[in-house]
């Protein structure tokens, strides 16, 4: 846990003081990773480097896991801090392997543990240890250094990680590759994270929870989801961009707004009992048919329903697409577009039918939170002027 | 096919000369004439080679701490002001410090290494707080984000990733260290420069060059030695000449 309580810094600069973070407030709960978003200059980074006092605090406390910090000596606090700049800074005079282990070795760990410790890094990193470790970081990608970059943050196991802008130069087919593969050990390791970015893409994939900061100020702390939907203010609204709503559909799973009617047919049934299914669900348009083990086998076109006679096993088309239900919705607005379809059947991952999702589903569950907020909360024209 | 037979045409011309050169210098009795200073040139290229030793060593010694001092943050506001005082002092002829340390120092070993070891401390200091002011600031900030003490940074990140500016800096002043000390003979501390400035004086030639060649093979060989030394010390993920 990373609690911050009124973390100010003031740079004497020859301009006067420059206020670069002001009194800012802040929990991250254990285990989450918080984005801290902003234009540049937004204080996102001063905020960040006050924690392991890269940047002195003016005023201010830091408390991890409950602690306070300020009585503890700079060194030690660091040691427990990982920590991974955009720049990586890999020491080039040294190995992969000592660049990794080089913080156990501060804390003192013999070297048969710091050794080990080297290699089940590289394999949770997923590179090859022998192949890796006697190289110097010259002779490596861009990629491949800053996964080293997080190796080394990670190697002394600290509870708390701090990221500035990790995989900011990184070539966004790699990043998003580094983003997933980062997302999949957070899960195993469990680390409080503060992550500074300016890129509200990475924000909402990455984060637990996202901090908006423009001049030094903490404009708005809350969820990815709720940060798109109830932007605080026109400042939050214009950062995070006209398709906020497009953007929310990464967050949101099939599985929070499937709906498990569906009408389906089988093989044996006729067509016509298709077309009074058809018109008993109010299909518009087709209805889908499912072999015996429950699986999407065909779908039924309602024209064709009417204007036929016969099996429904001899007269079906292909299931243009299915969704999963752990894809998200990006996946299902997508699938839709692509087909030209209003409504897609939905499989658990046995691949048994268990509901479909709509594109008025979808709709009106992104405009809920939208209509609730005008409702309850202000006039939009108020929102614009703040 | 011109070019090429241009090139084999020179390379004839110029081992024709050596050639001959050498059937000359056998028949003229200069080879001989070498050889009867062989004995001085011994005697005194120890001299010549204990002084680069020890005005060198002693300005090693104290020109990298003295630029590791300068270029630490503390000392950022004289340093820059400091450089320009050591930037200034490498601008006076060596001769010169040489003539001011023999009246303050009387003639002798004394006053040469020490105008020596005064010439030489520049170049070294000025690598040496150039290199490490060099180094990478993301560097910096990771080894300070890791929890590295200032010392550990010094010793594991920044001398490390400056020693081969360091080096060169080194064998620069080194190999001028060489070339001066035969002006030390000037103020009686002996050296080649005792053949050389006779030699001259005598309007002997071959006396003169006996002074003048091993000098110049002194300075190659200092320069080569200090190359390889920088070669198997510098580490090989920052050393240009090992990647």
């Amino acid at each position: 846990m990373i609690r911050l309580e009124s973390l100010t810094k003031v740079f004497d600069t020859p301009k006067g003081a420059v206020v670069a973070a002001d009194h800012i407030d802040m929990e991250v709960p254990e285990g989450e990773i918080c984005i801290l978003l902003g234009p540049s200059g937004c204080g996102k980074t001063t905020t960040l480097k006050m924690i392991n006092r890269i940047v002195k605090p003016t005023s201010g406390k830091v408390f991890i896991n409950g602690e306070d910090t300020t009585g503890l000596d700079t060194q030690t606090l660091r040691r427990n801090i990982g920590y991974v700049i955009q720049q990586i800074g890999l020491f080039p005079n040294m190995t992969i392997e000592e660049n990794i282990t080089i913080v156990p070795k501060l804390l003192g760990w013999d070297k048969a543990k710091y050794k080990a410790r080297a290699r089940e890094m590289m394999a949770m990193i997923a590179l090859e240890p022998d192949a890796f470790l006697k190289r110097f970081p010259s002779e490596l990608s861009g990629g491949q250094q800053q996964r080293i970059g997080v190796a080394r943050a990670l190697a002394a196991d600290p509870p708390v990680m701090l990221m500035d802008e990790p995989f900011g130069a990184i070539d966004p087919i790699n990043r998003a590759v580094i983003q997933d593969e980062f997302l999949k050990m957070q899960q195993e390791l469990n680390k409080t994270i503060m992550f500074v970015s300016h890129d509200i893409d990475e924000a909402i994939k990455m984060g637990d929870r996202v901090a908006v900061f423009r001049e030094g100020k903490l404009v708005q702390y809350s969820t990815p989801d709720d940060l798109l939907a109830a932007p605080k203010n026109a400042f939050v609204e214009s950062f995070l961009g006209e398709d906020r709503a497009l953007k929310r559909l990464n967050l949101v799973k099939v599985r929070e707004i499937v709906t498990d009617e569906i009408g389906t047919v089988t093989p044996s049934d006729t067509l016509e009992t298709a077309l009074a299914k058809i018109d008993d669900y109010g299909y518009q348009n087709a209805i889908l048919m499912i072999n015996e083990r429950k699986q999407p086998a065909g779908i039924i076109s309602r024209s064709l329903a009417r204007t036929t006679k016969g099996y429904c096993r001899d007269h079906f088309q292909a299931v243009p697409a299915v969704v999963d239900l752990d894809d998200d919705l990006r996946k299902a607005a997508s699938l839709m577009f692509a087909h030209d379809q209003t409504w897609l059947p939905c499989v658990d991952k046995a691949g048994t039918v268990c509901g479909q999702i709509t594109q008025r589903a979808m709709t009106s569950h992104l405009g809920a939170r939208y209509r609730a907020r005008q409702g309850d909360d202000r006039k939009p024209s108020a929102a614009i002027k703040e | 096919m011109p070019i090429r037979s241009i090139k084999g045409a020179l390379k004839a011309l110029v081992l024709f000369a050596i050639f001959f050169a050498g059937v000359w210098s056998q028949s003229s009795g200069v080879i001989d004439e070498f050889l009867w200073y062989l004995p001085d040139v011994q005697y005194l290229m120890v001299q010549h080679i204990w002084l680069t030793v020890m005005s060198g060593s002693l300005a090693i010694l104290v020109a990298i701490p003295l630029g590791i001092v300068l270029s630490r943050p503390k000392m950022a506001n004289v340093a820059e002001s400091l450089m320009q005082v050591l930037n200034v002092g490498t601008t006076i002829p060596t001769l010169a410090v040489l003539a001011l340390s023999m009246s303050f120092l009387g003639i002798g070993t004394v006053p040469a290494v020490f105008g020596l070891f005064v010439a030489t401390l520049l170049p070294i200091t000025r690598n040496t707080y150039a290199g490490l002011k060099g180094v990478n600031p993301a560097l910096m900030e990771a080894a300070a984000g890791i929890g590295m003490s200032p010392m550990q940074r010094l010793l594991k990140v920044e001398l490390p990733n400056a020693l081969y500016v360091i080096f060169a800096g080194m064998r620069t002043a080194l190999t001028i260290n060489v070339g001066t000390v035969p002006l030390a003979f000037l103020i009686g501390a002996g050296g080649l420069g005792e053949l050389i400035f006779t030699g001259i004086d005598l309007y002997d030639p071959v006396m003169m060059l006996s002074g003048a060649i091993p000098t110049a093979l002194l300075a190659i060989t200092i320069d080569a030695l200090i190359a390889i030394i920088a070669f198997l010390v510098v580490p090989r993920g920052v050393n240009p000449s090992r990647a």
